[in-house]
């Protein structure tokens, strides 16, 4: 199975892939489904997200709370875009730590590949700077933390 | 905390996160900084104009020079922001992938 990509496009696009060994029906519920989502959509270890609502239609709320159990926490606020039941979602979304972060406009799409799904996840930020200091401070950095901790767990 | 767009536009420009990383790596001068860059002193100085202003990094006096090092508080603030973007993909995923075997399994055992 081939891990997490993660590229830049033009100015402002960060482009993330990642496969999954299950089909895209079932990729797709557990990006929809606020029951799954909470299972895996946490961020650390550690994390929970004792608020998850996700509305999944055109101009439906998303609403993320996050919560570290130890008085730490934050929350992410959204709207759908468009939905295409198994291939394709598009949202936009903004942290608030607490004050929201720029909007970031996000297209994931999923793809039939042999007995998996390919995912990919299209973010649009809105200028070079914002995705700039996302990406060079955090992502790369992030990327090799979790795969150091993915090694040290194998 | 400092003002983190302040912070993200300082960290936007490639030749300050350069300065950053040398900074990693401990205390440095303007001169110090400057070597490993096709730039001058005085443009050099201008870069880390914008990195004091932003709260990421500290100087001191010495004699003449004024050495730079990294502000702890400034790194720590986009850390905690950037945290969770950094570490909830590739952990998200590894988590998913629990999720989705445990859906495909049980929907098999529900087939008939």
């Amino acid at each position: 199975m081939s891990k997490l990509t993660l590229r830049t496009e033009g100015d402002t696009h960060i482009i993330v892939t990642r496969r999954f060994a299950a089909p895209p029906e079932a990729v797709y519920r557990a990006h929809t489904d606020p029951q799954l989502i909470r299972k895996w959509l946490l961020g650390p270890d550690g994390w929970t997200m004792p608020v998850c609502i996700n509305e999944a239609r055109p101009g439906g709320k998303i609403r993320y709370e996050w919560t570290d159990g130890k008085g730490g926490g934050f929350f992410l606020t959204g709207e759908y875009i468009e939905l295409v039941p198994f291939s394709r979602i598009v949202h936009v979304e903004r942290m608030h730590l607490p004050d929201p972060t720029p909007d970031n406009y996000v297209e994931t799409t999923f793809r039939r590949d042999g007995r998996g799904t390919l995912m990919m996840m299209r973010m649009t930020l809105p200028d070079a700077v914002t995705r700039a200091a996302m990406l060079k401070t955090g992502m790369e950095r992030g990327m090799e933390d979790s795969y150091a901790r993915l090694e040290a767990m194998m | 905390m400092q003002d983190l767009d302040a912070a993200f536009s300082a960290l936007a420009d490639p030749t300050r996160r350069a300065i950053l990383a040398r900074l990693a790596l401990g205390e440095a001068t303007v001169m110090e900084l400057a070597a490993p860059f096709a730039l001058t002193q005085p443009a050099i100085s201008r870069h880390l104009k914008v990195l004091e202003g932003a709260g990421l990094i500290l100087r001191r006096a010495e004699g003449t020079k004024r050495p730079c090092r990294l502000a702890p508080d400034g790194i720590t603030a986009i850390d905690q922001w950037l945290g969770v973007l950094r570490q909830s993909l590739a952990k998200n995923y590894d988590r998913l992938d629990r999720v989705l075997a445990a859906m495909t399994s049980k929907k098999r055992k529900d087939d008939p």
